[in-house]
């Protein structure tokens, strides 16, 4: 096509240019980093001012209460960036193991092979491995007409795994006694990506209805079958337009969707950050790890109507003493408003977590103490 | 009178001027035309030669995978095979639903609509190729597929026997048929434009001889342009396929993708595609999973360059008996 005059040059290149601003705004970079800017802080801490910067990453789900983390961080230590890049809980236990982070976020505990790595890559110093984000997951569902359903374990597997197929089923009505179930045919939602969210959900399953749901713990969805949504967002939006659909989605972003309560001993709990904080406290640690590994095995059978099971517990992995002594003091400090109330605060206000318990923070403070360079 | 090979007629002048073959005359700036040229058809084929490459050789390590590091914890062939299907049933769909609407369109541009009403109109459809495909996956999944599922519980209900259309109905909408519905209106902009052009080579001698043996406008269309046209409407289609084995972000956004090989177009349970797969799974793979993921962009590569000689084989059948007739 020859353009013939000037005048017709002028729509093309605003095309042109309209196009090549929109293409640049969907490119967005993944790392998180905060430089130090200093905010109007009050009460900044005695200790004296480091400068720096500290590389971590993996999970996902860590991202939000990373990005109030860095925030609050900046505004008591301004001379230190934090870079955060949420590549996924695998990817941040792999770098961490090779030597290439100062700290690892991960939605699971190291697994044994990888606790003999941790010890090879931090050397005399040994690791620590703390749970400082604790997170509620609801079951959230699209009926009309029927709030407040009630879900036990063996329901909630069965619906997951296919055998349950309509919402007037019989043993969703055991569970629901008085409750108008309508004929709706049932469509169950899991997530397409790799997530903590569906291990810590098939984990609960596998825990509590064994017998249903016989597949281990595992990050991808293990059966064929049902919706699958792309990372939380889409599973919330996929609940939300479809009618008839369940899925599990972190508890702070399912404002707006139907919450199910699910059968903790003979009650009915809904997800809330004092239950999740509350069974992460009770849950004793893995046996057989060292002192400062605090990786807690989820007591998910719990029978205390005080404690909600779908919890997603995420750790902050890193060396006790670093190779670097400042990147060691850094750490240090970092870690300490982690655990901190205000740390603690800053995380529940940017991602909705469950604030760890005090009983929580004067464990992992002891453990906080021993971090040097 | 001959012509020498090169192209010059021999005339017979005098004896003396013709008894050395000057060669054609080339000046510097001929010389530097041709180069440059030549440089830029031999960079193209570095560039694809070095695509290539790089596909290869870091596909490599995923042929000798065990089957434990794979991410389907199984061959190979049978990761890649379900991703392939996935691919084919999309770009086969759009195709279907996309080529006849373009090239209504471009026969209504090109014949029916009055000139101002043509302009503004070949100027919308060009405008659809702008748009980013981001925003033709947030279109889909926002607007179109939650429009659709009425029409999948009419489908499964009425047409249930046709094992295109078994279900159980997607209940929000993000089926196979959604994403190749999407695709079709990304390809459209394509194959229209190259089949306007097209229409608008055909010799009006010939349009005009139909006309004047008392043809009408369809009869004419049928007769005169469409023959003409076929091959290159046929190259713009297969532009088209190309796009639409290769679209990314729309299908990743719009997809449920289950991994099973199925040709149910309307429950959640759908087989994902090369480019789709690749986008989702590529962030947080690491190791022998990114080389597992790279050999299946090699097997989409190669599919391309496959349908694309074809075409391309079929477009020069058929210019022999255009041609010959």
């Amino acid at each position: 096509m020859t353009i013939k005059s000037k005048t017709r040059a002028v729509p093309l290149v605003v095309a042109a240019l309209a196009g090549s601003v929109a293409l640049a705004a969907c490119g967005a970079a993944n790392e998180n980093t905060s430089s130090g800017s200093s905010g109007s802080a009050a009460g900044t801490s005695a200790a004296e001012q480091l400068s720096g910067s500290l590389s971590g990453a993996g999970s996902s789900a860590q991202q939000a209460a990373m990005q109030g983390w860095q925030a609050g961080f900046s505004s008591q230590q301004p001379g230190v960036t934090i870079n955060y890049d949420p590549v996924g809980s695998g990817g941040g236990r792999t770098q961490f193991l090779s030597g290439g982070l100062d700290f690892a976020g991960s939605d699971a505990a190291l697994s044994d092979a990888e606790v003999q790595q941790a010890q090879t890559a931090c050397g005399s110093g040994g690791y620590f491995e703390l749970p400082n984000y604790i997170s509620a997951i609801a079951v959230v569902y699209n009926l009309q007409g029927v709030d407040n359903l009630q879900l036990s374990p063996a329901t909630l597997a069965k619906i997951f795994a296919g055998t349950v197929k309509t919402w007037n089923d019989p043993a969703i009505a055991a569970d629901n006694p008085g409750k108008n179930l309508p004929n709706t045919a049932i469509a169950p939602t899991h997530r397409a990506d790799k997530s903590g969210t569906t291990a810590n959900f098939t984990d609960y399953l596998n825990k509590t209805a064994g017998d249903v749901w016989t597949n281990a713990s595992s990050d991808t969805w293990p059966l064929q079958g049902g919706e699958a949504a792309n990372q939380t967002s889409g599973m919330v939006a996929a609940v939300k337009a479809g009618a008839g659909s369940i899925g599990y989605a972190d508890e702070s972003q399912a404002q707006g969707l139907q919450i199910a309560k699910i059968k903790v001993g003979s009650s009915w709990v809904g997800p809330s950050s004092k239950g999740a904080a509350a069974l992460a406290a009770s849950s004793p640690t893995v046996p057989g790890r060292g002192a400062t590994d605090l990786a807690i095995q989820l007591n998910r059978t719990t029978t205390s109507s005080s404690e909600y099971p779908l919890v997603l517990v995420s750790y902050h992995i890193g060396c006790l003493q670093p190779k670097d002594a400042t990147k060691g003091q850094i750490l240090a400090a970092f870690e300490n408003y982690v655990i901190s109330k205000d740390g603690q605060e800053a995380a529940a206000k940017a991602a909705g977590s469950a604030p760890i318990s005090d009983a929580q923070r004067s464990k992992s403070q002891q453990i906080v103490d021993q971090i040097k360079g | 009178m001959g012509s020498t090979p090169d192209g010059r007629s021999k005339v017979t002048a005098t004896a003396t001027e013709d008894r050395k073959q000057t060669p054609p005359v080339r000046r510097a700036g001929d010389r530097v035309f041709s180069g440059t040229a030549r440089g830029a058809g031999i960079l193209m084929l570095i560039a694809l030669a070095g695509v290539a490459a790089f596909l290869v050789i870091k596909a490599i390590p995923a042929f000798s995978a065990s089957p434990a590091e794979l991410p389907n914890h199984g061959s190979l062939a049978g990761y890649i095979w379900p991703l392939l299907f996935g691919t084919l049933l999309a770009a086969v769909i759009a195709l279907l639903v996309g080529a006849p609407l373009a090239v209504a369109i471009a026969l209504f541009i090109t014949f029916y609509a009055p000139r101002r009403v043509a302009q503004v109109l070949g100027y919308l459809v060009d405008l659809l190729a702008a748009i980013p495909s981001v925003v033709f996956g947030f279109w889909g999944i926002g607007w179109l597929a939650p429009r659709l599922v009425p029409f999948y519980a009419w489908l499964e209900k009425h047409l249930g026997f046709i094992p295109l259309f078994t279900g159980p109905a997607s209940v929000t909408g993000r089926t196979m048929l959604t994403v190749g519905l999407v695709l079709a209106v990304m390809i459209l902009p394509i194959i229209t434009a190259i089949s306007r052009e097209v229409f608008r080579q055909v010799p009006s001698l010939h349009r005009e001889a139909a006309l004047a043996l008392g043809a009408t406008r369809w009869e004419m269309i049928r007769l005169a342009v469409l023959p003409y046209g076929r091959s290159g409407i046929i190259g713009g289609a297969m532009l088209g396929l190309g796009r639409a084995l290769g679209e990314t972000l729309a299908v990743a956004i719009v997809l449920s993708v289950s991994g099973a090989v199925t040709f149910d177009l309307i429950s959640s349970e759908n087989p994902s595609t090369i480019a789709a797969n690749i986008a989702l799974n590529f962030p947080e793979s690491s190791g022998i999973q990114i080389n597992a993921l790279i050999a299946s962009g090699l097997a989409l590569f190669v599919i391309t360059l496959a349908v694309n000689m074809l075409a391309r084989w079929i477009v020069a059948r058929r210019a022999e008996f255009t041609e010959a007739s």
